[in-house]
């Protein structure tokens, strides 16, 4: 996965409602057809540099299974960097698939 | 750097841990759902989280601030080095306790006495309302103030939220057991509201209490509550006779509310409401004047208050009569007053100690620089391990740190005992006694010092080792740290540095303790104006309106008290006065007839009431004329004596001055002048010898009004049986055969007396002897250190010598020579010093100037024949040295 994006995807996870690790690192992988696999080793670290940011926060309830899971939600400061990483990685996508897919007049150049 | 992250951190892995558990049991759980078994679900959720251990350390790195680890990684090396060498470390340890200590402690008596405001709300706002007066070239701003003075100002001011005045009185209470003497202060209503204390129980004056005739009421002291009534709380309401009228208790004051009076040496016990009659106001003098300032009213503001109504005071009282007295306003600052002028004292104690404490310093500056020669192996290693100048140098600091916090916090312990046993030794004239403790800022002082000094002495190491570990190459450095032969050039240039500094402050110590010791031989050598006064005993019986009504009865009371104490066995005389030598008392104006002072008041005059036979009691020798005869006590002529310096003031000889007249007060009787008596110092032994009028114990008139005679009295009995228990009882038993019901107080010998108006100069002395100790010994051992610490690092090198056939006596004035050299460096700079510093002093010096030659070369001898005995020892282990021995090493 590319380095920083990791963050955005939790973020972006989190939009449709808090959630815990577990739940986090499926959604991530179902959207997107099982082509990104979230490495554990860095989600929990990952969730633990957006709390210290102060962009999620978490809490303790209780999970689907009854099971007593740390929950995750999105700060107003989360839903702000989430929309500022959105754009600036829009402009990342935009950038590179203009230099992969370039226009043919330009190749003809 | 996140400190509460840092310090939850582990609790935040406690929360980590159970998060990851529940991933896994989560998960198993949907595997188990897709038809996994149990243990197979569990392994397979493990394997998708990877390693636990791994992500935790993860986060825990989040939380780590690097500095603050590193920091308490070396403070535990450190203790773990300390450990490894307990001689050093107690060693290092106690010096800066001492050093520390003794700077805390009086640095808590600084606090508590100058810094701290006083204890009241707002405590700027509270103001002593006072006057300037100058009377020809002297100047007071203590004019005293009266009830007619306090009645315009009540009236007219625009700046004063709350006003009164208050006046110290002594009272005897019966009926409580045995008849008591009290101190008392008589008040207005309004100077416990300008104060803003509130009582401990039950309430202040009201404005009915202290109407003229109204029922009389008392309030409490703390203490007098705890000694007389044991802390009861249903004192209120209860009735106390005192001056043999019934007064209900109506409140008792906080237990920290301390109020002293002029002379007394011990707080007041009882408040009076003063109950005056405005309506028409005594010119009595005898009050202070105390103010709390509306807000934000200036000092500026409430002086040119005063001065806008000193006219109309003028006018309403005094008419053109006072016209001659210049009067000014000196509205100032309460504390001002009460802290009075013990400030320089203090500071120059409060250098003294510093001084020691920096001599502490250097001595634990040496010792780590020997120490630390020793470690050039350890912190080689270190930096070839990759640990930078920084680390090495942080490493240095943090063992510093550890040193002399570890001396703060015994030094804290040593500074609260040593103030206890200041505190039960009580300096007489230390105000504020019961505000000196050892509280927060005191802690937070003694925290600061000892990390500016730990930052000092630790500087030391970290210029010999950090420096060459940031400049030499490794190898360089490895090489040059294996042997101290090369590092040993500006190892030694550091510790002769460090010597020569003690020295220096040592010599700054001795020298001003040298000079106080001067000064206290000094004072004893003055003739203080009368003779052997341990065997004069002295106590004070005061006669209240109410219990001895008209002046007649009390000149027979006091006459009829003398008889009967002169008649105890061993008494060789005896005689009253209305205050005793050396515990000054109230001063008037006594014109001489015919002098007009260059149309301005006469200077005020020292006045003591005597008996008969005073002088004789004394040993005071009579210069001219005539003593004072019991005839013309009782027949009330019109005569005084004056002292000689008054004499020679008004008519420039002793003998011009017998038949001369003066008033009593602006314009009362002429009394005739009968004799001259030698010369009492009665402001101290230090101080000038006042010009004293000495009226007979009873005056015909003063200044206006009945025949005046002092109702509280001091008696002196010349006896050799003095202070002895059985004396005191004979003495109880014959006032008591008198008038039962008059209270003994202030039972004392006059040696006691002089020996108090000394407690400041002796303070002085044993604080400055002490300091003046610790730096000789610090310093001594500093010098001894220095050289022993030589001679080890050269035993090779004295062993050749001897081989190669020196002299033992030569190789121990060698090193003697090096001793003596150091030191004589250290005198010269000190001297130098000190003689800057001793400036400082001059106000609590007598007889001797602050750069007096004798005490600078005694000074300097005694650091001298120090330094010799110091170096000597050292030097002489050198020579002992067995150069087979050394070679062979």
């Amino acid at each position: 996965m590319v380095q920083g994006t990791l963050d955005m995807l939790i973020l972006r996870t989190l939009v449709l409602g808090p959630a815990h690790g577990q739940t986090i690192a499926q959604v991530i992988e179902r959207r997107s057809d099982d082509v990104l696999q979230v490495e554990h080793g860095s989600l929990y670290p990952a969730l633990h540099r957006l709390q210290n940011r102060r962009w999620i926060a978490s809490f303790w309830g209780t999970s689907e299974n009854n099971r007593k899971a740390k929950y995750y939600r999105l700060t107003p400061e989360g839903r702000k960097q989430l929309a500022a990483h959105k754009s600036r990685w829009d402009e990342i996508v935009r950038a590179i698939s203009r230099i992969m897919n370039p226009a043919p007049e330009e190749e003809n150049a | 750097m996140n400190w509460s992250r840092f310090i939850n951190r582990a609790r935040a892995d406690d929360e980590l841990q159970q998060e990851l558990e529940s991933f896994i049991e989560i998960t198993a759980e949907q595997y188990v759902d897709q038809g996994m078994r149990p243990d197979e679900a569990r392994r397979a959720a493990r394997r998708k989280l990877g390693n636990p251990t791994r992500i935790r350390e993860d986060v825990y790195e989040m939380n780590t601030a690097t500095f603050v680890e590193g920091t308490m990684r070396e403070l535990r090396h450190s203790i773990r080095m300390l450990r490894m060498n307990p001689a050093f470390a107690v060693t290092a340890i106690l010096t800066l306790a001492l050093g520390i200590g003794a700077t805390t402690a009086i640095f808590s008596v600084v606090d508590g006495v100058l810094i701290k405001p006083l204890p009241y709300p707002d405590s700027e706002a509270v103001v002593r309302v006072g006057h300037w007066a100058s009377f020809g070239t002297a100047r007071t701003r203590d004019f005293p103030f009266s009830p007619q003075w306090f009645a315009t100002y009540a009236e007219n001011n625009q700046t004063f939220q709350d006003f009164g005045i208050w006046s110290p009185r002594v009272a005897a209470v019966t009926g409580l057991g045995s008849p008591e003497q009290v101190n008392t202060l008589l008040m207005t209503r309004g100077i416990l509201p300008a104060l803003g204390v509130q009582p401990a129980l039950g309430r202040w004056f009201s404005r009915a209490d202290d109407q003229p005739g109204a029922r009389e009421t008392v309030i409490l002291s703390s203490g007098y509550w705890q000694r007389r009534f044991g802390g009861d709380k249903s004192v209120i309401g209860r009735m106390v006779t005192i001056d043999a009228r019934p007064r209900e208790v109506i409140g008792v004051m906080p237990s920290r509310f301390s109020f002293r009076g002029f002379s007394f040496q011990a707080p007041a016990d009882l408040i009076l409401p003063s109950q005056l009659d405005l309506a028409q106001p005594q010119p009595d003098f005898g009050w202070v004047a105390l103010a709390r300032l509306k807000p934000h009213v200036t000092l500026a503001q409430a002086n040119a208050d005063v001065a806008r109504m000193l006219p109309i005071f003028k006018e309403k009282y005094v008419g053109n009569q006072m016209d001659s007295l210049h009067l000014g306003p000196a509205v100032r600052p309460l504390k001002e007053d009460v802290v009075g002028d013990i400030g320089s004292l203090l500071w120059v104690l409060m250098g003294s100690i510093g001084i020691v404490l920096l001599i502490a310093c250097a001595n634990v500056a040496n010792l780590l620089l020997v120490r630390a020669e020793g470690r050039s192996q350890e912190f080689a290693v270190r930096t070839a391990l990759g640990a930078g100048a920084r680390t090495v140098a942080r490493a240095l600091i943090v063992e510093s740190l550890t040193l002399s916090l570890a001396g703060a916090f015994i030094g804290v312990g040593l500074a609260h005992g040593a103030l206890q046993a200041l505190l039960a030794y009580g300096p007489p004239g230390l105000p504020r006694l019961n505000e000196i403790t050892i509280d927060l800022p005191v802690l937070l002082f003694a925290i600061g010092i000892s990390v500016v000094s730990g930052l000092l002495f630790g500087l030391a190491p970290i210029v010999r080792i950090a420096g060459p570990a940031f400049a030499m190459s490794l190898p360089e450095f490895l090489r040059g740290a294996g042997r101290s032969a090369t590092a040993g050039k500006s190892q030694h240039r550091s510790q002769n540095a460090l010597v020569v500094v003690q020295v220096a402050l040592a010599l700054v110590l001795l020298v001003s303790s040298g000079l106080m010791i001067r000064t206290f031989q000094n004072i004893r050598t003055v003739q203080p104006g009368f003779i052997d006064p341990a065997t004069i005993q002295t106590l004070r019986i005061s006669m209240a309106a109410e219990q001895v009504p008209d002046s007649e009865h009390v000149t027979r009371a006091q006459t009829d008290i003398l008889q009967r104490l002169e008649a105890i066995p061993g008494v060789t005389s005896a005689a009253f006065i209305s205050s005793l030598p050396m515990e000054q008392g109230t001063s008037a104006i006594a014109p001489v007839e015919g002098k007009t002072y260059g149309g301005e008041l006469s200077p005020p005059r020292r006045i003591k009431f005597i008996s008969p036979g005073l002088f004789q009691t004394l040993g005071t020798r009579l210069l001219a004329g005539r003593d004072l005869t019991w005839a013309d006590i009782y027949e009330q002529h019109n005569v005084t004596l004056v002292s000689e310096s008054l004499a020679r003031e008004e008519w420039n000889s002793v003998t011009a001055a017998i038949g001369k007249r003066m008033h009593v007060g602006v314009s009362g009787p002429w009394q005739e002048v009968v004799g001259v008596v030698a010369d009492i110092y009665d402001d101290g032994a230090d101080k000038k010898p006042s010009a004293i009028v000495y009226w007979p114990a009873r005056l015909q008139q003063f200044m206006t009004g009945p025949p005046s005679v002092p109702r509280s009295v001091a008696f002196m009995i010349r006896s050799s049986r003095t202070s002895t228990e059985g004396f005191i009882r004979d003495l109880r038993q014959a006032v008591s055969a008198v008038n039962p019901d008059l209270p003994l107080s202030q039972v004392r010998s006059l040696r006691e007396v002089y020996d108090q108006s000394m407690a400041r100069t002796s303070m002085t002395l044993v604080m400055l002897g002490i300091a003046g100790v610790m730096a000789l010994l610090l310093g001594i051992v500093g010098i001894y250190g220095v050289l022993a610490y030589a001679v080890a690092q050269r035993q090779h090198e004295v062993g050749i010598r001897l081989a190669l056939g020196a002299q033992p006596r030569a190789v121990t004035q060698m090193f003697v020579y090096r001793g003596i050299k150091l030191s004589g460096v250290g005198i010269a700079l000190g001297a130098a010093a000190a003689a800057g510093v001793t400036r400082s002093m001059s106000s609590l010096l007598f007889g001797v100037t602050p750069v007096d030659g004798a005490t600078f070369a005694a000074s300097a001898g005694v650091l001298v024949v120090a330094a010799l005995a110091a170096s000597y020892i050292p030097a002489r282990r050198a020579a002992a040295v067995d150069p087979v021995e050394t070679l062979r090493m």
